[in-house]
């Protein structure tokens, strides 16, 4: 039995000391990228990859109890706040006409090539 | 009309009596069929209240639970209420079983794309790349669009930017030729999801 405990806390600290490593990660690339389309997805990492192995993570700790549940209905409200929320920003900045400050050309993306040559 | 006595009638009543019917009249039902999947969906949605607020409270002691019924009853008056002006109800149109194969599939993708994510923010020649490209889609139901530009955007490195008709506006970070491929995978797993007979 307690060797069963030490393998769940080893897999919760594993899980959240990895999750902790993404949200650190995200932090990093917020500071590094050069601009705000690219910050985004350093955001990103945060909130997809940290949220998961985090809540996982707290998961294991708390067992088979209703905070488990609790953790459980939390991530599924993130899973789909999170997103939704990323694309309002995201929208906000394409309607008020902020452009990404490089693109990499790409035959389907001719319109927005011209629609930034308009902004510019 | 008084709040009570319309509960009370609801609860209460008979399908052959005089206020049941004239509450069905109310509430623009037309046939006894409507009525009695409203009251089932009524009984589940006071049914599925009740063992939310149990898996949330956690503390079981009378008063505590006593608060719970209450609001409960309130929420199911309201609804009851609203229900009678607003008919509008979203179906779900998605196959159970898929779908949580699809959500198993989904975690994958954002591991996978959390590490190249992480690659390209730690190295120190940050190769971005850029792109704003267009993604067509291909399913039917609003929901299934929903899930498409958000499972876009929760995986690390693109994310849905504008939704237009046949298509959505998607930003990637580190662009490569590969992703169109496997953005035109992830549609095809979502359309699959789906429910193929259109209600």
């Amino acid at each position: 039995m307690s060797n069963l405990d030490t393998l769940l806390q080893i897999l919760s600290w594993t899980l959240i000391i990895s999750g902790s490593f993404f949200v650190v990660v995200g932090a990093i690339g917020m500071l590094r990228f050069p601009d705000f389309w690219a910050r985004l997805h350093a955001a990103s990492v945060t909130e997809s990859g940290g949220v998961i192995l985090l809540l996982a993570g707290m998961c294991i700790q708390a067992g088979l109890t209703l905070i488990t549940v609790k953790l459980m209905i939390i991530g599924l409200f993130l899973f789909i706040t999170g997103p939704t929320s990323t694309h309002a920003v995201a929208n906000a900045a394409l309607v008020s006409g902020l452009r990404p400050k490089s693109l990499a050309t790409h035959p389907n993306s001719a319109e927005i090539e011209s629609e930034k040559e308009i902004d510019a | 009309m008084g709040l009570r006595i319309h509960m009370y009638r609801l609860v209460k009543c008979s399908y052959k009596s005089a206020g049941f019917k004239r509450i069905l009249r109310a509430l623009n039902w037309e046939t006894e069929a409507d009525a009695k999947v409203a009251k089932l969906r009524f009984i589940a949605y006071a049914l599925f209240l009740g063992a939310l607020w149990l898996l949330w409270s956690g503390i079981y002691k009378p008063m505590i639970i006593g608060f719970g019924a209450t609001s409960i009853c309130l929420v199911l008056l309201i609804t009851h209420r609203m229900n009678s002006v607003d008919e509008d109800r979203v179906p779900i149109e998605l196959n159970p079983i898929k779908f949580l194969g699809y959500f198993f599939w989904l975690l994958v993708e954002i591991a996978k794309s959390n590490i190249a994510v992480t690659k390209t923010i730690l190295s120190t020649s940050m190769p971005i790349r850029q792109n704003l490209f267009e993604v067509p889609y291909t399913q039917r139901t609003d929901l299934g669009q929903v899930i498409f530009a958000n499972s876009i955007t929760l995986t690390p490195g693109t994310v849905s930017v504008e939704t237009e008709t046949g298509h959505f506006l998607v930003h990637a970070v580190s662009y490569t030729a590969d992703d169109m491929d496997a953005l035109a995978d992830m549609d095809t797993r979502i359309s699959a999801t789906e429910l193929a007979v259109p209600s």
